[in-house]
């Protein structure tokens, strides 16, 4: 089993390692296991089959590059072709010219329409504007009091003139609420409604009277990222029943992987508007396609530091550095252009959030910003060449010089010497463990780690029980893993020359070298 | 080489940079188990005579861990549904570490007479009739399956759509058509009516028929302390359907002649409390229920502590929706289950299940699985064209039975879990 595409792919193309180039036969190899990891990623199944079409027919008349593997060649596709689509026509929300405009929500029952109704009114007044909101769910018990409720902590107004529970006429309420909503100064209305099945004629009649009645700007459908293969068949059913202009993916906060966006997205042509995170009124968002492409391929944004990384990494020093790191041999030189080079992709603390899994190092990236990293850079500058190149030579009087010289105490300088030589040393031990380093060394560690890998869980791996100091939650499932998280499923097992078990958490850094 | 080596060196660098830079220290992580955690220490408790379950209607067995007084039955409506008792109000809970002192107010059920309750039989009917909505075209290409002598592609196609459709996942997809194609080679099928047979049956047996799937929603009798309410917990994700399945299965337990006690531990979102409270007085039943944003746990308690004085049958507490990975609620949970434990063992926790709900289904199912223990399995929304199929991972994986399928917003859609009829609506 397999977590995650490029895992599967990795598995696939094994055998193609440094060839570069993608031939027939490697694509329909690959066919079968993006197929698999949509599936997994709840992408609809008739969506599956026209999105591998497109994304082979890509492959085929593909540009060959010489950066990347085929394995990676196929993500950066499959990830281009998905961004494509999810993305396609990205939008602003329409407003009517002469307000008040009027925003219909619709969706099945329990996708979070009345939550949505009050984080879509925050997210207007924010916007500047007088949102009103109207209860036209008279379904389900206590909606109408739930809508005030949630009305009154967004501090908007809430127009529900019937008591609901089954009691009043929704369509009624809605056409009620425009005239309301002049009355009140408000410039956009936005209408919730009960919850519906596609398959439930009379509902889906109520629903387009409703919008029959209040000629809405903008009908967005939402509908839970949980979704599985019914996305299709639901989404087909809103857009034919009720027409809708817009979708809102909801409850992104879990660990869904959300192929229903592309599903939805597909099959109807209509853009996907927002995104909703989190229960309390602010976990909204709008919708970016690149995040969501990653998180259907369960990559995390490896995908965008990839292209980074590439744009501020020089090749050949990246790979000599790799196999410095792994003899130990590493410099505080070597260490010095690296930096140099990982910072030219911007704030660390960016970067390492686009790590999947790096999430979990907030705790430690709180605590190093990059004034730090000036001041370490600085330290390393005012070593001449030779003490750069061999740090032991730096001797007390050393230190005091170049103390004096960045500017800095001289424990500071004693410091960053220690704690380099501790780092070096596990960097190297970790290396040596999990066989990675120069070309050639090929990961002999697949089978070296026992344990069962997690399960494929999604971007977000679902917390693990009770707290862990370091990494809490733990890193996303590894493609081999053993005992623990590791590197990113992007680009561990995924990216051919990667060694599946090196593990950064496995790290045991000195907190303070003066104790030893 | 190339990207990958770079992305090394990012790591690497970072690594160093944290490191050297802030000394910061990267601890070993602990590796921590996702599955063991309550899985083996506590055998289930298995009620007595399951055989009473012929389908018909929702099955229901006696709480408790011991001898059960009464033998499971099933629920069946009586001429006359009596209101449940009036209840005085109940003093906050005291002397309890892990609980805040919470004002609990309790309804009593009204005195009204509950909407008329419509027989289990119907509940039936509908499951069947509304299960089997559409007709496909998998019959002709079961056909498919035995033409032409050997096996048509097209056809084990069209059955492996039908099975990724309804979302059973690709794992176990392959599986039942590996087994399918087993069995189709050695029983010798001719026609597709035996194929769809044979296919059928692979499913049925794939859901375990075996598994004892009553609701443990009926009081059971101890030594010292004489009749005690069966304790059932309702949990699940955001929107699934809990508090609908509590007004249900409370509507199924009252039309069966029990008293019942709901309580509202979901005092996290907007009218939560209202809306069982209404669900309360549609189908006659008490309920206890704390300030918006008390502790669910002491709530819980409450409604169990009233449940157990005022002596009636069950007490079915409705919790908040949760997301499995948000680490904070789901702790909020254990600790429900843990307090109210103090007072009464749980006799069943219910994880409510949305059929729409694809892969996710089974993470969710783990994660709460793991947190409270689930004892039992509620698909929703079955009344809609999602097929349910995580159900087949999630029983498997968890050993825990589907025991109840929601299949309507009206008090009286809630009908058995079979598998026959199940499989049968997923290949209709
Ligand atoms: N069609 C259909 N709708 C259902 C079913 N069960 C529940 N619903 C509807 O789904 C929506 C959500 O149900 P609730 O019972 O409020 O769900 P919940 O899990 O308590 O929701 P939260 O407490 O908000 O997490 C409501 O509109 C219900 O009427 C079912 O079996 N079929
Ligand atoms: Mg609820």
């Amino acid at each position: 089993m397999f977590d995650t595409l490029s895992d599967r792919l990795t598995s696939v193309l094994q055998n193609l390692r440094g060839k570069g180039r993608l031939s027939d036969a490697d694509i329909d190899a690959t066919a079968r296991e993006i197929r698999i990891a949509l599936l997994e990623a709840d992408v609809a199944l008739p969506v599956v089959r026209t999105f591998i079409a497109k994304v082979k027919e890509r492959a085929k008349g593909s540009e060959v590059s010489q950066a990347l593997n085929p394995a990676q060649q196929v993500v950066k596709i499959v990830n281009e072709e998905l961004v494509e689509i999810l993305g396609g026509e990205t939008r602003r929300l329409n407003l009517a010219k002469n307000p008040p405009s009027v925003i219909m929500l619709a969706g099945l029952q329990g996708s979070g329409k009345t939550t949505l109704a009050g984080k879509l009114a925050r997210w207007l007044v924010g916007q500047g504007h007088r949102p009103l909101l109207v209860a036209c769910d008279l379904q389900r018990p206590n909606a109408v009091t739930q809508l005030q409720v949630v009305g009154e902590r967004a501090g908007v107004a809430v127009y529900a003139p019937e008591p609901g529970n089954g009691v009043g006429d929704p369509v009624d309420v809605a056409r009620r609420s425009i005239d309301e909503a002049k009355h009140g100064q408000n410039d956009v209305v936005v209408v919730d409604t009960a919850g519906r099945l596609g398959v439930d004629e009379e509902m889906m009649r109520q629903a387009a009277d409703i919008r029959e009645a209040v000629q809405p700007d903008e009908v967005l459908f939402v509908v839970d990222a949980m979704i599985g293969q019914d996305a299709v068949t639901t989404a087909e059913a809103f857009r034919d029943g009720v027409g809708f202009t817009g979708v809102v993916l909801t409850k992104l906060d879990g660990d869904a992987r959300g192929g229903a966006a592309l599903s939805v997205r597909e099959v109807t042509g209509q853009p996907i508007l927002f995104a909703s995170n989190g229960e309390k009124l602010e976990d909204f968002d709008t919708f970016h396609p690149d995040r969501m492409a990653s998180r259907i391929l369960g990559m995390g944004d490896v995908l965008t530091l990839i292209e980074q990384a590439e744009q501020a990494f020089d090749q050949e020093q990246a790979e000599a550095a790799a196999a410095k790191v792994a003899s130990g041999e590493l410099t505080l030189e070597d260490f010095l252009e690296q930096m140099l080079a990982v910072r030219k992709m911007g704030p660390i603390g960016n970067l390492l959030g686009m790590l999947p899994g790096a999430g979990q190092m907030k705790d430690a990236l709180a605590q190093v910003d990059d004034k730090q990293l000036d001041k370490l850079q600085a330290i390393i500058r005012g070593m001449t060449p030779a003490e750069r190149d061999n740090p032991k030579m730096i001797n007390a009087s050393r230190r005091l010089r170049i103390a004096k010289g960045s500017g800095v105490q001289v424990r500071d300088v004693n410091e960053l010497v220690n704690r380099f030589f501790e780092a070096r040393k596990m960097m190297a031990q970790m290396a040596g463990r999990f066989g990675f380093g120069g070309p050639g060394r090929v990961s002999k560690t697949r089978k070296g780690k026992k344990g069962k890998k997690g399960k494929g869980r999604g971007p977000t791996p679902p917390k693990v029980r009770g707290g862990m100091p370091g990494f809490p939650g733990g890193l996303p499932p590894m493609p081999t893993g053993g005992g623990g998280p590791s590197l990113p499923p992007g680009f561990a097992g995924g990216m051919n020359d990667l060694p599946p078990g090196f593990d950064p958490s496995k790290l045991k850094l000195p907190k303070n070298p003066k104790d030893n | 080489m190339s990207s990958t080596v770079i992305l090394i060196v990012v790591l690497v660098v970072v690594v160093l940079a944290l490191a050297v830079g802030a000394g910061v220290l990267v601890a070993r992580k602990r590796r921590i188990s996702l599955t063991e955690a309550g899985k083996s220490e506590k055998p289930k408790d298995k009620p007595q005579g399951g055989g009473y379950a012929t389908g018909s209607a929702i099955s229901l067995a006696p709480g408790g861990r011991t001898e059960t007084v009464e033998p499971p039955v099933e629920a069946s409506p009586p001429a006359d549904v009596e209101p449940a008792t009036v209840a005085e109000p109940v003093e906050p809970v005291e002397a309890d570490a892990e609980l805040v002192e919470v004002v609990i107010e309790v309804e009593p059920a009204p005195e009204v007479e509950a909407e008329e309750i419509e027989p289990p039989s119907g509940r039936l009917e509908r499951l069947r009739g509304r299960l089997a909505r559409s007709r496909s075209t998998l019959g002709q290409g079961l056909l498919g399956l035995l033409g032409a002598g050997d096996l048509d592609e097209d056809s084990w196609t069209e059955v492996e759509d039908t099975l990724l459709m309804a979302d059973l996942g690709a794992a176990t997809t392959e599986e039942v058509v590996t087994r399918l194609r087993a069995e189709l080679s050695t029983k010798g099928v001719r026609t597709a009516e035996q194929a769809r047979a044979v296919l059928r049956s692979v499913l049925v047996e794939a859901l375990r028929p075996d598994m004892e799937r009553a609701v443990r929603a009926l009081p059971h009798e101890t030594a010292e302390h004489g009749k005690q309410p069966a304790v059932v917990l309702v949990a699940g994700v955001n929107g699934t359907g809990k508090t609908t399945t509590t007004g249900k299965l409370a509507r199924v337990l009252v039309a069966g002649g029990r008293t019942v006690l709901l309580g509202a531990a979901d005092t996290f979102r907007a009218a939560a409390a209202e809306q069982l409270a209404t669900w309360a007085e549609r189908v006659g039943a008490e309920v206890v229920r704390g300030k918006e944003g008390a502790d669910p746990a002491a709530v819980a308690f409450d409604a169990v502590k009233r449940g157990v004085e005022a002596k009636v049958d069950a007490v079915l507490i409705d919790t908040a929706g949760r997301l499995h990975t948000k680490t904070g609620l789901m702790d909020e949970l254990g600790k429900v289950k843990r307090v109210v434990g103090k007072l009464a063992e749980i006799d069943e926790v219910l994880l409510v299940l949305d059929a729409t709900t694809g892969q996710n289904g089974l993470a969710q199912a783990r994660v709460f699985g793991e947190v409270v223990d689930v004892t039992g399995i509620v698909l929703t929304k079955l009344d809609g064209t999602a097929k349910g199929g995580i159900v087949f991972q999630v029983q498997r994986e968890l050993g825990v039975p589907v025991k109840l399928v929601g299949l309507g917003e009206g008090a009286d859609d809630l009908a058995p879990f079979e598998p026959e009829a199940f499989v049968d609506a997923l290949l209709a």
